[in-house]
């Protein structure tokens, strides 16, 4: 089932063309990993797709409904994409279990038990449960960014969104950032990640895609794209970081 | 008479006098901060206009000496318009524009210290602008800017001392008094000095106390 269309999208900042017209149908279940060079527009597409960034042309309909139609109540949809940051982005003035309620309370989809006892389950989930009560300020960037997923969890997304969630991490942590993800994608979530780990985007993608300078320019599953990759700049690309 | 005779003797009108000062600081402040909510929002709003009406006000208050913007109101205002105001109301006025006006830019700047970030992570889980403000950026911007706005009422209640010359009864106006009138200037402005000393002294410790008290443990950044 269809989850996620983008139709011809477009981004300018001021003057500066920077997505150039994305087509783009993403099913449900789907892990879709981005790839591309820095500058070629794919934190701004995966921002574009809770409309964080503002998008300048083009329609992105995510379960049937569209976010670039201004009638619709951005605030609802947003609800059930989830997004998690380069710089985790944790409320520092918030507990981590604090971090995970706020929005389940402030929305009224839950109560502080039912939110407390949810906040509980989803530490437990990204192995953090004795972290509980810990501000963030007290948390390793690998832990932070683990509360960081399990506080986008706690909306119940049917989508997330990730925006390169381990290239702020030390090298060590990296992997337990990864396993969360992993399970995550084993349990069904679709996703979209913009990432630097092609091990992961091998392991775990259904679908890599390659960007550079505004546009997809080669998509296709992990083997195909690594493997035997036919645009000239893929090539380049992957020669670099491989 | 000796210092301290003059200074029992002239007490009760110090503190009279201080009483009227820490009045007039106290409700300009709490106007002042309303104020100065208000037109930080109208600043940071995303109507031109209102962003323009907002600077104005602030350019004008800091553009101008407070004593001139004390005369203005006082005696300039009143007379152009035929009212009345008593001076310490006139002060409590003068004084709440200026420090309402200083307070919003402390606030801005408040808002702007957090990081971009915690906007859009707010955002994204749903939360609505207001929500988002309300939950997660004003309880950080309020610690940062503790210090500044407890600066800035020291401030004011110093600026209390410039509405003497409207006619207010507070302390300088008292010492002022008293000075001419037992020609013991050196003596009676050393007494209100050490009495402003140990007001500003007390809320600086205070503002201290709940600084720390604020940063303890409890998210640090």
């Amino acid at each position: 089932m269809e989850k996620v269309n983008v139709k011809n999208l477009h981004k300018y900042f001021d003057k500066l063309e920077v997505l150039k017209g994305i087509d783009l149908i993403i099913e449900e279940g789907e892990v879709v990993c981005l790839i591309g060079p820095s500058g070629s527009g794919k934190s701004t597409f995966l921002r574009c797709l809770n409309q964080l960034e503002e998008t300048t042309l083009g329609e992105v309909i995510i379960d049937g409904q569209s976010l670039t139609n201004k009638n619709n109540n951005i605030n609802k949809l947003r609800e059930t994409i989830g997004m998690v940051f380069q710089q985790f982005n944790l409320f520092p003035h918030l507990t981590a279990a604090e971090n995970i309620m706020l929005a389940p309370i402030q929305l009224k989809r839950m109560t502080k038990q039912e939110a407390a006892r949810r906040a509980k389950e989803l530490l437990e989930m990204v192995g953090l449960s004795e972290k509980y009560d810990e501000y963030p300020a007290n948390l390793s960037g690998g832990q932070q960014q683990r509360v960081a997923i399990a506080r986008a969890l706690a909306m119940n997304p049917d989508i997330m969104l990730f925006d390169e969630p381990t290239s702020a991490l030390d090298p060590e942590m990296v992997g337990e950032v990864l396993n969360v993800m992993k399970k995550l994608a084993k349990d069904g979530m679709t996703m979209v990640v913009v990432t630097h780990e092609m091990g992961f985007a091998r392991e775990v993608a259904d679908r890599v895609i390659f960007m550079d300078e505004g546009v997809i320019v080669e998509q296709g599953k992990p083997d195909q794209v690594f493997g035997n990759p036919q645009n000239e700049r893929t090539q380049n690309f992957l020669n670099m970081v491989l | 008479m000796s210092f301290f005779e003059l200074f029992q003797q002239s007490l009760p009108a110090f503190l009279k006098g201080m009483g009227v000062t820490l009045q007039m600081t106290f409700f300009a402040l709490l106007i002042a901060i309303v104020l100065g909510m208000f037109v930080c929002l109208l600043r940071i709003s995303n109507f031109k206009i209102l962003n323009i009406i907002a600077s104005i006000y602030v350019d004008i208050i800091r553009g101008t000496p407070l004593l001139a913007q004390a005369f203005f109101l006082y005696f300039g205002l009143t007379a152009a318009l035929g009212f009345q105001i008593s001076n310490k109301n006139a002060g409590i006025i003068v004084l709440a524009l200026n420090a309402g006006a200083y307070l919003s830019e402390i606030f801005r700047s408040g808002i702007n210290a957090v990081n971009k970030g915690q906007m859009e992570a707010a955002r994204s889980l749903g939360l609505t602008y207001a929500k988002a403000m309300s939950k997660v950026i004003l309880p950080q911007a309020i610690r940062i800017v503790i210090p500044s706005v407890m600066n800035q009422f020291i401030i004011t209640l110093k600026d209390t001392t410039i509405i003497s010359v409207i006619g207010a009864q507070e302390l300088m106006k008292a010492a002022n008094i008293i000075a001419a009138r037992t020609y013991r200037s050196f003596d009676v402005y050393a007494m209100i000095a050490i009495l402003y000393f140990i007001v500003i002294f007390t809320l600086t410790k205070i503002s201290e106390y709940i600084e720390r008290r604020l940063s303890n443990g409890k998210g640090k950044r």
